[in-house]
């Protein structure tokens, strides 16, 4: 009944590129992670299947150390992030239009633009100025880092979700004697709730993943997984590496499926 | 009607939306008093701000000028949740993530009122719409029609003193409408409370209220019971807006006080009272309703004359478009009665008579 209308699926060689798409795309990540199985030393040649690696990681020291403090950054950066970003969506799409709307806008999202070298040079030059004049050098350079770059990635889902949402159901909530406050709390948040974890967890993986301004604006110690990763590839590779990272991605998928199975939950 | 019968009153409101080249002026100094207990019906077509002087009612637009008052207390600048008032969006506006029995006790509860109030108040109000075993139900698993219910539920729960419908039956279907509009002028009668009602429907507008302000740019051309803005349009819009019209040119020809005299087209003259501004030479434009003209035999005593250009059969009623000599085309509609509509074919040519207190003066 449906063979009038045009189906790119028809088209000759369709299944030929879309295989081809595929396996460029997991065939690397799969090797990597047969390869932290390895039980030898190589991360090409296989010598048989062994869980030593993940064991190795797993006692490794420089490896908790770092996976705790991308972690705990991941995890501040996103909430900042995030409330931050509801507040910007709000403030974006809630009001009536005012003069600059399109510069805010556009300022919001130009980081998502900007080389990400550029922004690590700037942070560095621009905390490095602040290290001298305060002496400070803990890690909330980093959550301020990592919480400016990760608001664009929040406010985008929170933004769609406000878009899509009704705006008559706040008026209404004010017709029925709701405060602006009130009607945010009962009406507002409760349907913005999908967007926000959406921004949520979209923020603490871009947090978790990043190397570049980490690499740039962390002080001496201050080791993130992946720039710690980054630090022992330039030396050795061992499978351990491999260990490692199939975490790290197994980590990902998990963060990236409970939000699947939330946002599906409520609709 | 004093001061203190009256429910709202708009006092001189102008409302203008945007600024410089792209200024719009949406209501252009408008008054009118809104009586307690009334089913008043603003109507006109989209644009002409009926429902801008709504939201300016409910508090959700301020009025540029002019003043605004509920029970006689101004209330132009108070924000929507501090006022009586409740309003019955146009799509509902139903908060999808509560149930039925949520949505509809959501007013009570903003207002503070003890959990077993607002519990009895929720289960009369389902009660009042007919909908007590939809009480747990998400919004979005009842028909549009329940969906129109508990909006009505749940802006009346909290006992406004003004109820405001924005075109709420524009969403359903031709039978749910009528039925609809039974139930509302019940849910009226039994409330006793003020309904304000916005539509673009002059027949929804004439069966349920009982005053209608009929309104374009802008501007309230006419306030009136539903058969005084029928049977007496102020002007030509009103008239054409309201139902089917025929619109005649004559001339006055005398005039001894109000009383005159005005010559149809066909060169008939007929007796008429007159406007004060209209003298002797002055042209004036007659309205008059398709039903109330009658066809008889030409070579009787007639107003008009003319050809049958085309018949149509409704059913009820057959209408007749009549070719005048001056070229002008009259719509007469006849009510079908045995054997009275067979007598006539196209072409022929008959005679039209139309009783005086039908010829409607319109205003300039």
């Amino acid at each position: 009944m449906a063979k009038a209308t045009f189906s790119v699926r028809r088209q000759t060689g369709f299944a030929t590129i879309a295989l081809v798409c595929f396996v460029m795309l997991y065939a690397p990540i799969l090797t990597l992670m047969i390869y932290s199985f390895n039980d030898g030393t190589s991360v090409a040649i296989w010598e048989g299947f062994s869980w030593r690696w993940y064991e190795r990681a797993a006692a490794n020291e420089q490896v908790q150390e770092s996976a705790l403090l991308s972690l705990k950054i991941a995890s501040i950066a996103a909430v900042l992030a995030t409330i931050f970003a509801t507040m910007a969506a709000l403030a974006t799409t809630r009001t009536r239009p005012y003069r600059g709307l399109t510069a805010i806008f556009a300022a919001i999202n130009t980081p998502l633009m900007v080389p990400e070298i550029v922004t690590a040079v700037a942070l560095l030059i621009f905390f490095a100025s602040i290290k001298v004049a305060t002496g400070y050098t803990g890690i909330a350079y980093l959550v301020a880092a990592h919480t400016a770059f990760c608001i664009p990635f929040a406010y985008l889902p929170i933004r769609a979700r406000l878009e899509s949402m009704d705006a008559t159901l706040e008026i209404a909530a004010a017709d029925l004697y709701a405060t602006p406050w009130r009607a945010f709390r009962r009406v507002t948040f409760p349907l913005l709730w999908p967007g926000i974890v959406a921004g949520l967890m979209l923020a603490f993986v871009i947090s978790l993943d990043d190397v570049v301004i980490t690499e740039f604006v962390k002080s001496a110690g201050q080791d993130t997984l992946p720039t710690y990763m980054l630090g022992q590839l330039r030396r050795i590779v061992t499978p351990e590496m491999n260990a490692i990272s199939t975490v790290f991605l197994g980590i990902s998928v998990m963060v990236v499926a409970l939000f699947f199975f939330m946002t599906r939950k409520k609709n | 009607m004093s001061t203190a019968a009256a429910a709202v009153e708009a006092k001189n409101v102008s409302k203008i939306f945007g600024a410089g080249v792209g200024e719009v002026r949406a209501l252009d100094n408008v008054s009118v008093t809104i009586r307690q207990n009334e089913f008043f019906t603003l109507l006109g077509p989209s644009g002409c701000g009926k429902t801008t002087l709504l939201r300016l009612i409910a508090g959700f637009e301020m009025p540029t000028e002019g003043s605004i008052l509920l029970e006689g207390e101004e209330v132009a600048h108070l924000p929507p949740f501090k006022r009586p008032v409740n309003t019955v969006f146009q799509n509902y506006a139903l908060f999808p993530h509560m149930s039925v029995a949520e949505n509809i006790g959501f007013g009570l509860e903003m207002l503070g009122k003890p959990k077993t109030e607002v519990q009895q108040t929720v289960d009369a109000m389902l009660r009042l719409v007919r909908m007590e075993e939809l009480k747990h139900r998400k919004t979005s698993q009842i028909s549009g029609g329940q969906q129109q219910r508990v909006a009505l539920a749940r802006a009346l729960a909290p006992r406004p003193k003004v109820l405001l419908l924005d075109e709420p039956l524009s969403a359903l279907d031709y039978k749910l409408r009528k039925d609809m509009q039974l139930e509302l002028k019940r849910m009226q009668h039994e409330t006793g409370i003020t309904f304000i009602f916005v539509t673009h429907d002059q027949e929804e507008a004439l069966t349920m209220s009982d005053r209608i302000a009929v309104m374009s740019q802008g501007n309230i051309l006419q306030i009136g019971s539903p058969d005084e803005i029928y049977e007496r349009p102020a002007d030509r819009f009103v008239a054409d807006f309201i139902g089917e019209t025929n619109f005649i040119e004559a001339e006055v020809i005398e005039r001894i006080g109000e009383d005159g005299r005005i010559r149809l087209p066909s060169g008939v003259a007929v007796s008429h009272k007159l406007a004060s501004n209209a003298g002797v030479g002055s042209r004036v434009t007659l309205a008059i309703r398709p039903e109330r003209i009658d066809l008889v035999r030409a070579d009787g005593e007639t107003h008009l004359k003319g050809k049958v250009d085309n018949i149509v059969y409704f059913g009820t009623d057959t209408t007749f478009h009549v070719g005048l000599d001056s070229g002008q085309s009259v719509t007469v509609r006849v009510q079908n009665r045995r054997g009275h509509q067979e007598i006539l074919q196209v072409g022929d040519v008959v005679g039209l008579t139309i009783a005086p207190e039908a010829m409607q003066i319109l205003r300039d």
